[in-house]
């Protein structure tokens, strides 16, 4: 019988967004519960019981788990795994860290960026920078492990009400990672992977100074501020705002591009945003040829007209 | 203290990679042939490192056909000591690629092993992982700054929330991300004496690994593609065009 294992993306205090659209993916394939590696992590327990569609919460608090260090979960969700035939994580660093690790010791391959599930062990991915997907088939008798794409899932609703149960896992641990801390972009604005509306700037946006004028415009918006390859690559933003293949990739429901001439790698990471609008003075640029809304125009103009107009 | 680099052969980077008249691949006929860019950084990294004095002899690995001394050749040129290629004509998963690795890892013992994050062939980002699981030692992915400490090695990691740092005991498993460091340019009196280095070629067959199961691959496709919208005129038809999609 098909059972699935998800494990959560959170920092201790919150879940993050990732867990409510891997769990899309999850329920797509069949009964899903939710593991919580955590160190008393009872407020991403709850929320994670409160996510559409989850059978059961596991709760699997111990002092090594207070960080998401993947050699120390590895070996705990390999232990877990052998009750489900499925076992997922989120596509993000975190689950791109870990779950290798963990199908690793279970001996079975792994899928990465599930896009689409076309079977019970049947599943579409992109390789080649998104230029092109495939079909992949996990082996009868092999538990499938995979991460999920984030961005080609809407995040599950918050009407559940499941079960926690505390489950301890037996695995001997490793000492030899240790976790020293997180250097986080401090920001008042909403976190770039998931929030509904995105503002970005790329080369056009031309200085640091300049970017001023995407944050002012995110920040009437209530928008995260994102940047294009060559604007971080030019040293006008932290690269933890890039968005593309080698940076985030997303999926809001409005994406404005500014400045940002539209190259593969930033295509990829923005496809499957609701509505995409650009500006850019250029008007062969290649980001037109994927735009919703087009405008021709210089963004120094351009971009203080919106925000005024947006009152 | 000895360095493993494990590289491999990828179609370059600035190739716009075409679907097979089969749909089973993608074209490799005729195509510029490169070492996996973020593979290119982890040998640049392992020079750093032995620059600094704190590693005396770096070993280049990689797994395909006769054709990937090619990638070799060229870490070699950029300052590797020696290079291992184990041969064979299948193309290998990232577990049996591991499996593989961890057999050179038993035989050379290395103190660092370093490789890119990813291939930019299949976008995996496993490898490195599962080399590190299988061999029951640390990693530490997405590293964009290595500082070695006697056993130690301090790892900066670019993850989704900003820049992680972690502690391992060496020996351990660094995989490399973008901002790691600028790979050197090989100048061309390197390439003549990378030809006179040594170069081991190892059958797949002769490293007696247990093949694990494989993902069956089958079709190719394009991605599905977005259609261009409209283009407008001024702000006040981008602000109403907004409104009718209830994005605003």
């Amino acid at each position: 019988m098909t059972r699935v294992l998800l494990i959560a993306e959170h920092d201790g205090a919150m879940l993050n967004l990732s867990t409510a659209k891997a769990l899309s993916c999850a329920t797509a394939i069949g009964p899903t519960d939710i593991a919580v590696f955590g160190n008393d992590a009872g407020d991403v327990c709850a929320a994670a019981a409160a996510l559409s569609g989850v059978e059961k919460v596991l709760n699997v608090s111990r002092p090594e788990n207070a960080a998401p260090l993947a050699a120390v979960l590895a070996p705990q969700i390999a232990e877990l795994a052998g009750d489900y035939t499925h076992v997922l994580a989120p596509s993000t660093t975190f689950g791109k860290d870990v779950m290798p690790r963990a199908a690793a010791l279970l001996g079975v391959p792994q899928v990465s960026d599930i896009m689409t599930v076309e079977g019970e062990r049947k599943f579409q991915r992109p390789i080649y920078a998104g230029n092109v997907v495939t079909e992949v088939s996990v082996p009868a008798g092999c538990i499938v492990a995979g991460t999920v794409r984030t961005a080609s899932f809407r995040a599950a609703s918050n009407s559940g009400s499941a079960e926690i149960t505390e489950v301890s896992t037996g695995a001997g641990l490793p000492d030899h990672s240790r976790y020293i801390g997180l250097e986080a972009q401090a920001s008042e604005r909403p976190d770039l992977q998931s929030a509904s509306k995105v503002v970005s700037g790329g080369r056009g946006v031309g200085s640091a100074e300049n970017f001023a004028l995407i944050y002012s415009l995110a920040d009437k918006l209530g928008a995260a501020a994102g940047a294009s390859r060559a604007a971080v690559d030019a040293g006008y933003v932290p690269n933890d705002m890039q968005v593309g293949q080698t940076g985030k990739i997303i999926a809001p429901d409005l994406y404005i591009a500014i400045g940002i001439s539209g190259a593969i790698q930033h295509v990829t990471g923005i496809k499957d945003a609701g509505t995409i609008v650009a500006i850019n003075k250029d008007a062969e640029a290649p980001i037109f040829e994927i735009a919703d809304i087009g405008l021709v125009g210089d963004l120094f103009s351009l971009v203080p007209e919106l925000e005024a107009r947006l009152g | 203290m000895k360095i493993l680099v494990c590289i491999k052969r990828v179609i370059d980077y600035n190739v716009r990679v075409q679907i097979n008249r089969e749909g089973d691949g993608v074209v490799t006929d005729g195509v510029k042939m490169s070492v996996n860019p973020f593979d290119e950084i982890a040998v640049e990294e392992a020079l750093r490192i032995r620059e600094r004095g704190e590693a005396e002899e770096i070993v280049v690995a990689s797994i395909g056909t006769s054709a990937s001394q090619q990638q070799l050749r060229t870490a070699l040129a950029m300052g590797a000591d020696r290079a291992i290629l184990v041969e064979t004509d299948e193309s290998l998963q990232p577990l049996a690629s591991a499996r593989v690795l961890h057999k050179l890892v038993e035989k050379e013992q290395p103190g660092l092993v370093l490789a890119g994050k990813q291939a930019i062939d299949d976008d995996s980002n496993q490898t490195g992982q599962m080399l590190s699981a299988l061999w029951g030692r640390p990693q530490a992915t997405f590293a964009s700054k290595v500082a070695l400490d006697g056993g130690k090695a301090t790892v900066t990691r670019e993850v989704d929330a900003g820049l992680e740092t972690i502690e391992v005991d060496l020996p351990a498993v660094v995989t490399t991300d973008l901002r790691l460091n600028e790979p050197r340019f090989v100048k061309m009196p390197d390439i003549m004496k990378a030809k006179r280095k040594p170069l081991e070629t190892i059958a797949l067959a002769d490293l007696d690994v247990e093949m694990p199961p494989a993902l069956e691959v089958g079709a190719h496709m394009p991605p599905p593609q977005r259609q261009a919208g409209i283009m407008i005129e001024s702000v006040d038809e981008l602000v109403n065009a907004l409104k009718e999609k209830g994005v605003l």
